[in-house]
């Protein structure tokens, strides 16, 4: 079971929901993932008003409602934000969001790192989007983050996990949860995320755009349970050459005895 | 600062490129200035269906399957410039009219009222009428109400722009109507706008000033719309470099039939208007289009989704028009005379979802 901030999720695949041709197929694709976060951005939300549709089609199912910062330039902006949601919403979770580049909206590690701290004061359950950067998921880490999100490849492009060097090793650092968030186009992205022992996925763009975003989204819940599971059971090793098993032709020559 | 390269020669860079330039740029996942002149070119015409399907796919990854809406407010239609081709202009002979900010309010809140989040406040250029101070007042009064408001009116310096960021203006756009600096001398006959690089150098200004969102365009039906096509990726990949934390969009004004006597130098077909489309959204992925009601409801419908991210709706171009139906002095005829409902109607027939809301005035609430 993956626990953050005291919360337990069966589901390891989170959603965003910015992408979907209507309400009603979100809220499809959403039971279809069983998944229990839900990321939603604040800038696509009327949280005061009861008719959001948006809002009134998740308000009729149970999960963590994640509300994230898209579209914050900087920490300031992310902060002023997250403060206005936690009063509309009641909520303390956030996903943190700093893009400054609204291109290639990558993550701001500096304004990131002081937002974190400075929401984390504030006693916010403070989930970052984040680089996938060993050591600043370590800082992300020391200044109360609940979890860290590395991207798997830039936002919305569906690459996959491009970023796998570097998730290796927050993921074998990290004590608190790895979270691996934009650029998983694919559910054997998820899957392969999840074998290398991220502890959740978060999925927008492949499930939302995809040609039926049910039916992928209850792929993507098999990949990540798949993956998982492969985690768990310990995946055999991968060699670059074949072994044989009485390796007679490379034999060393050497007078030492026990080689012999 | 930008320098537009010569129109003569954007137009000769077009025209030398072959069929097999179209191929390499299709192929290509990086848009060179060059791939962009050959999707522009004649030589890709027969590539317009790729074109579609490969401007569909990238629209749909980068913005979802959905299209976000805004409606004009005209604020005024006293003008100053001279402009061969504008119902505004200082030569026509109409009933001119700038709103009050009682008035101004109470437009933006029929459209409130309507359901949209995002208004654009347009005005013409005179700033007798429309100043600095005007807009400011404007902007606070309208803030808190709407998520967006973005404005299209004369150009202004940094620091002005500055003022009305602070005020809680999100994104200015201004078109530069032709990157032709010879045919715009000859359109732009007197006023301020006659000034060609001022004009030019508005979009920097406004990056650089804060705002959010800045919007770039050519008005179609003067100069040649494939070498204006080329100018504006030009401008969009120079304003990218200097800019990097800006949003950018391009609009797609076409010519419509207006006050005066100005007939269209150039016909624009929807064929030609949609090649550009296609052409600008594989040259840069993250842009922003925008389509207006100046096209009829059924080219907007058959555009969803292929490239396009925003259309207004419902729209009305006279000062006062949305609170009195009986207006006069409109800056052109709409070509879409759908209300928000009928348009949200169409989009979600087409298996998108209308936002309405796609920004928060927060953002910018520190500078109250």
């Amino acid at each position: 079971m993956l626990t953050i901030a005291g919360t337990e999720f069966s589901s390891r695949l989170f959603l965003g929901t910015g992408k979907f041709s209507s309400s009603a197929v979100m809220a499809e694709a959403i039971e279809a993932s069983q998944c229990q976060m839900i990321t939603v951005a604040l800038r696509r939300v009327d949280l005061e008003n009861p008719d959001d549709d948006i809002m009134s089609t998740l308000g009729k199912r149970e999960y963590t409602f994640l509300p994230n910062t898209s579209g914050a330039r900087d920490a300031k902006e992310a902060i002023r934000l997250a403060k206005l949601a936690r009063a509309a919403s009641g909520t303390s979770w956030l996903k943190l969001e700093v893009t400054p580049d609204p291109r290639t909206l990558l993550p701001d590690p500096v304004e990131t790192l002081i937002a974190t701290e400075e929401l984390v004061k504030e006693g916010f359950i403070v989930l970052p989007y984040m680089n996938a950067d060993p050591i600043l998921a370590l800082k992300l880490q020391d200044v109360g983050a609940a979890a860290v999100m590395p991207l798997g490849s830039p936002i919305g492009t569906n690459q996959g996990v491009l970023t796998e060097a570097m998730i290796e090793i927050i993921i074998e650092q990290a004590h608190v949860p790895v979270v691996v968030d934009a650029g998983i186009g694919a559910p054997s992205h998820a899957a392969y995320a999840m074998e290398m022992g991220a502890d959740a996925v978060l999925v927008n763009t492949a499930i939302s755009v995809a040609g039926d975003p049910v039916v992928m989204a209850a792929a993507f819940a098999k990949a990540v349970e798949a993956g998982r599971s492969a985690f768990e059971a310990g995946l055999g090793q991968s060699v670059k050459q074949a072994s044989a098993s009485s390796p007679e032709s490379g034999k060393l020559s050497t007078d030492l005895g026990f080689l012999a | 600062m930008f320098h537009a390269p010569d129109f003569t020669q954007l137009s000769a860079q077009i025209s030398a490129t072959t069929q097999e330039d179209v191929e390499q740029a299709l192929a290509s996942s990086h848009l060179s200035t060059d791939n962009l002149a050959a999707l522009l070119s004649s030589a890709a015409e027969p590539y317009l269906q790729q074109m579609a399907q490969n401007a569909s796919t990238i629209t749909q990854t980068r913005f979802g399957r959905t299209t976000q809406l805004y409606a004009p407010i005209y604020l005024s239609n006293y003008c100053t410039n001279r402009c061969a081709y504008c119902g505004f202009s200082a030569d026509n002979i109409f009933k001119r009219k700038c709103l009050t900010l009682d008035e101004a309010e109470k437009e933006a809140m029929i459209l409130h009222d309507r359901g949209f989040q995002h208004i654009l406040l347009v005005s013409g250029e005179a700033e007798n009428a429309v100043d600095v101070e005007y807009m400011e007042a404007i902007a606070r009064r309208l803030r808190d109400k709407f998520a967006a408001v973005s404005i299209e009116i004369q150009p202004m310096s940094t620091e002005d722009y500055h003022r009305l960021f602070l005020a809680g203006i999100t994104a200015v756009a201004v078109y530069q109507e032709t990157y032709d600096r010879d045919l715009y001398k000859t359109v732009h006959l007197s006023g301020k706008k006659s000034d060609y690089d001022y004009r030019l150098e508005t979009p920097a200004r406004a990056a650089e000033s804060g705002m959010r969102e800045v919007g770039i365009g050519a008005l179609l039906g003067l100069a040649d719309w494939r070498a204006e096509g080329l100018a504006i990726g030009y401008h969009l990949a120079w304003l990218r470099k200097k800019f990097w934390s800006t949003s950018f969009t391009v609009s797609f004004p076409r010519m419509r039939p207006a006050a005066g006597e100005f007939e269209p130098l150039q016909i624009v077909s929807e064929q030609n208007l949609s090649q550009l489309i296609f052409a600008l959204r594989l040259f840069d992925q993250d842009v922003g289009l925008i389509v207006s009601t100046r096209e009829e409801a059924r080219y907007r419908d058959g555009m969803l989704g292929l490239g396009p991210t925003r259309y207004s709706a419902g729209s009305c171009t006279a000062p006062g028009g949305y609170s009195d139906s009986s207006h006069e002095g409109e800056q052109f005829s709409v070509g879409d005379h759908r209300s928000l409902e009928e348009v949200c109607a169409a989009i979600r027939a087409k298996g998108f979802d209308p936002v309405y809301k796609d920004w928060d005035s927060e953002f910018q609430a520190e500078s109250l």
